[in-house]
């Protein structure tokens, strides 16, 4: 019997479903940490593959799932830049290394003094540039495979209640943007009608920027009324004590962690204004928005479910963190001298175990084929199932 | 289940009242059809249901009004939101997430009802609107009448005694509106849902409506049964206008009621003349003379080589359903928009290869959202600037934008913010502006959309005039009786493609959705507007 029941239940953890948008997040961020310890360009490389095959084989096809490409591009450009910048500006004359090439020295006046502009690039500055460069790239690429893995969307709706108004500002900007330079085009494709002639093109801002301005504004107004009518920003009946409560708590907890931060960065204050405060303030806060999240009565449709494999998907991240925060050895090679790094074999298997995500985590769910707008006639409504409900 | 007492709106800065001294009373199950000229209250009045007016408008309301026995005094729309749905114009404009599932939730997450009855309710409305294969598609997707049924269905989830639709199809092409009407029909015969609907199409919805309430413009609101408000209203569909005509008892307000009481009308004009038609002749050059036009957006074809003639002084109606290619069409023949292929001329010279400022001297676009031409505080001003760019380009305007809009339609003040103007008004300042620079060809995309009986007659008019002083226009439109009525040649387009291109009784009437009412009541007779029932009924005697 207890056979019959767990066969289906353990067949239906690999049926196609979304992974819990906080779990991708956790492994990203875990892999993240794991490359923010080392300079080792073999192991980043490790981890930028690592991030790659589990984007390609576990993303959906939604919009946002394409941003990863993205991310290793700028990742590119960020390495870029560090290598340029270093080999123009970073050329110090009389510096020990191998002179790769001697770019001509612009001489600076005497304000501009300790600025160096061109002169002798050494293999040992590009190499750390490179390695610098490298790191940051990936730290990027790893936040860009949460994004694409995890619905941005779906993460924010993770916030706790008391937060949930600005979960929803979040959300309604995002779809503004481009909705705005939507109307953007549309009304620079519409000026083009009225013919400015080439004399009067100053007024150009102002004669896009009103229109659209007035656009934005009657869509927002439009979208507001929608959600008013909709039961958005419904609250029950709270007592005002228990609002004076949640006041206080969240102010307090505020004002708590400004002021252990200030501790914590200033050298002068006592120690116990430091870290004690700030994790206080953080505690009270906590508190606050636990406080407000009570008031908030609202449920959520099909939220996503925490399972075995979201577990999975956690440890496979934060595996690779943990161990390369206690190894040191191999981590940063050496750049001067500079030689050829080697490459630490406990480090490198603990990256690939975060590539097990791809197969630790559930299939993506297939999506229907899109609906072109109707170029078939329009279809014949269903009978209603269960439709006489629907209604009262 | 509505009632409103003694209700009056006044808005904010206004000396007079938007609605005044409303009595009301809509009981459950009813189809309210809400009617009335642009501009009068409307939507005033269907705000005031879900309490949107004044919570969220502003203004003060006199009287009282209760929804399921609730005062919107002191339920804010928020707390109505069980009770009341309510659905817009641009359902894009409203809509919070971005797949149809989410979108179909939401309001069910907002009353926090539990989660198994938020499953079991999704799918039912995903059937009950016939949207089941669109669920995980993302809202932006849509053609605009499924968005408009996701919208519906949104509301619908939280299961609300009363729906609330303010000009729910009037963006939609002929077949979109009606599977968005048929949704609502649906809806008040099956389920018992009450409805306030606003519509300008009346002759698609008035056959289904139990009462019709019509706003005047004074602000004073009466209510009836549709044969009585109908015959009495100054605002009604063709086939009531025949109907009136013809004496009718009671009036006829479905196309299959006016066909059983025409059969005397019809053998009575059996043998009148097919009405002349033939736009005044004028010089056998094309005004503009289109060959082989392609767009393309990236892989996606929206024109394919359309062959087209314009003739001076005549109209000619560019019809087709929604995403057909009419705007890229257009825009292609303007110069202003993207053409991969093709050749444009006018008068000898290709619009596309001048600078917009002379381009705009042979072809004058309107385009769809006309208020994007408009950026100046008043119109006085925006007159003004067409006056100068006219000069400054070296156009040598036959008269003045104020005297233009004055021919076109009277009294729109100078003093007059653009956004303030009604929907035709605001049209009337556009093409003002555009015809300033005295172009051979005028297009117009959808400029019927959002206009009532009275702004389409005297859209109509305009067009009319500006094709009598010899130039070519061209009107996208999805409304068939503007088409009959004022049309010359019918064009339609479908994926890209001419399929259709005649005079147009012959292709209107060849097609059922896009006969006018008239030709449908009539038919085999060859009458398509009433105005032309009318000159023959004379010509009878």
């Amino acid at each position: 019997m207890t056979v019959a029941l767990r066969r289906p239940l353990a067949g239906s953890e690999r049926l196609p479903r979304s992974l819990h948008p906080l779990a991708w997040w956790l492994w990203a961020l875990g892999l993240a940490t794991a490359a923010s310890r080392t300079t080792n360009p073999l192991l980043l490389a490790a981890i930028l593959g690592v991030a790659g095959v589990v984007v390609a084989s576990r993303r959906s096809d939604a919009p946002w799932a394409r941003a990863f490409r993205y991310y290793l591009m700028i990742a590119a450009v960020i390495i870029g830049i560090r290598v340029v910048f270093q080999a123009v500006f970073g050329g110090v004359p009389g510096s020990s290394g191998h002179v790769l090439v001697t770019l001509p020295r612009i001489p600076l006046p005497s304000w501009a003094a300790g600025i160096h502009l061109g002169g002798p690039v050494t293999l040992e500055e590009v190499l750390s540039a490179l390695y610098g460069g490298l790191r940051l790239g990936t730290l990027l690429c790893c936040v860009g495979a949460a994004n694409a893995l995890a619905n941005p969307k779906r993460a924010l709706r993770l916030l706790p209640g008391a937060l949930y108004e600005l979960g929803v500002a979040v959300i309604v900007a995002l779809s503004v943007a481009p909705q705005l330079a939507e109307s953007v085009q549309r009304v620079r494709r519409a000026r083009r009608l009225r013919g400015a002639p080439a004399s009067r093109r100053r007024g150009v801002v102002r004669t896009i920027a009103v229109p659209v301005l007035e656009d934005a504004l009657d869509r927002s107004l439009h979208l507001a009324a929608a959600m008013d009518s909709r039961g958005y920003g419904r609250t029950g009946a709270v007592s005002r004590r228990s609002r004076r409560v949640t006041g206080v708590l969240l102010l307090g907890g505020m004002g708590a962690l400004c002021l252990g931060t200030y501790g914590l960065f200033d050298s002068a204050a006592s120690p116990a204004l430091g870290l004690p405060v700030l994790m206080g303030g953080l505690a009270v806060c906590v508190a606050g928005l636990a406080a407000g999240s009570r008031r908030v009565r609202r449920t959520r449709y099909r939220p996503d479910p925490w399972r075995a494999p979201e577990w999975g998907v956690v440890a496979c991240g934060v595996f690779p963190a943990v161990v390369m925060s206690v190894t040191t050895g191999g981590l940063n090679p050496s750049t001067d001298p500079a030689a050829w790094p080697g490459l630490p074999l406990v480090p490198l298997l603990a990256v690939m175990v975060a590539a097990a995500a791809a197969f630790v985590a559930p299939p993506v769910v297939a999506r229907s084929p899109v609906a072109r707008p109707p170029a078939a006639p329009p279809q014949v409504a269903h009978p209603p199932a269960g439709g006489a409900e629907v209604g009262t | 289940m509505i009632d409103l007492e003694h209700v009056t709106v006044t808005y904010p800065g206004s000396d007079r009242p938007a609605l005044r001294d409303v009595c009301l009373h809509i009981d459950e199950g009813e189809l309210a059809l809400v009617v009335g000229p642009t501009g009068v209250g409307k939507s005033t009045l269907l705000g005031l249901v879900n309490g949107l007016v004044p919570h969220f408008t502003g203004g003060r309301v006199a009287g009282r009004v209760s929804v399921a026995g609730r005062d919107t005094r002191t339920h804010a729309p928020r707390e109505l939101a069980d009770v009341v749905g309510v659905v817009g114009q641009d359902p894009l404009a409203g809509f919070v997430t971005d797949t149809v599932e989410e979108e179909l939730a939401y309001a069910m997450e907002q009353l926090a009802l539990p989660s198994p009855v938020m499953r079991k309710r999704v799918e039912e409305t995903l059937d009950l609107l016939g949207i089941a294969d669109l669920r995980d598609q993302p809202l932006h997707r849509l053609s605009g009448g499924q968005q408009q049924r996701v919208a519906i269905g949104a509301v619908l989830t939280a299961h609300p005694q009363v729906l609330v639709l303010d000009e729910p199809t009037s963006a939609l092409d002929p077949t979109a509106a009606e599977e968005v009407l048929a949704s609502i029909t649906r809806l008040v015969h099956d389920l018992g849902v009450t409805v306030v609907l606003a519509e300008h199409r009346l002759e698609r919805v008035v056959q289904y409506a139990d009462r019709v309430v019509e706003v005047q413009a004074d602000g004073t609101v009466t209510d009836g049964l549709p044969p009585a408000m109908l015959a009495a209203t100054g605002v009604a569909p063709p086939v009531v206008e025949l109907g009136k005509l013809a004496g009718w008892q009671p009036i006829a307000l479905s196309v299959r009621d006016a066909r059983r009481a025409a059969g005397g009308l019809r053998t009575r004009l059996a043998a009148v003349p097919v009405p002349d038609r033939r736009p005044p002749s004028r010089s056998g050059v094309p005004a503009l003379s289109a060959r082989g036009v392609v767009v393309r957006y990236g892989s996606r074809v929206a024109v394919s080589g359309v062959d087209l003639d314009l003739a001076a002084g005549q109209v000619t109606a560019l019809m087709g359903r929604n995403g057909s290619g009419k705007s890229s069409l257009l825009w292609a023949l303007q110069g202003s928009g993207p053409r991969q292929a093709g050749a444009v001329a006018v008068g000898g010279a290709d619009p596309a290869s001048l600078p917009p400022e002379r381009a705009r001297a042979l072809v004058g676009l309107v385009p769809q959202t006309a208020a994007d031409l408009l950026y100046l505080p008043t119109v006085g001003d925006e007159l003004a600037q067409a006056d100068r760019d006219a000069r400054e380009a070296g156009h040598r305007p036959p008269m003045a934008a104020r005297a233009v809009l004055d021919q076109l339609a009277g009294g729109i003040a100078d003093d007059r913010h653009p956004r303030d103007l009604s929907e035709g008004e605001r049209l009337a300042v556009v093409l003002a502006i555009q015809l300033v620079a005295a172009p051979a060809v005028v297009l117009l995309d959808e400029p019927t959309r959002g206009l009532d009986y009275g702004a389409k007659r005297a859209l109509g008019r305009m067009v009319g005039d500006i094709a009598a002083g010899g130039r070519a226009v061209v009107v996208a439109t999805h409304d068939v009786e503007f088409v009959a009525a004022f049309a010359h040649r019918v064009v339609v387009l479908a994926a890209g493609e001419v399929v259709a291109d005649g005079p147009t009784a012959e292709v209107v009437v060849a097609s059922p959705a896009f006969a006018p009412q008239v030709a449908k009541v009539l038919a085999p007779l060859d009458l398509l507007t009433v105005d032309e029932v009318r000159s023959a009924l004379e010509a009878v005697g």
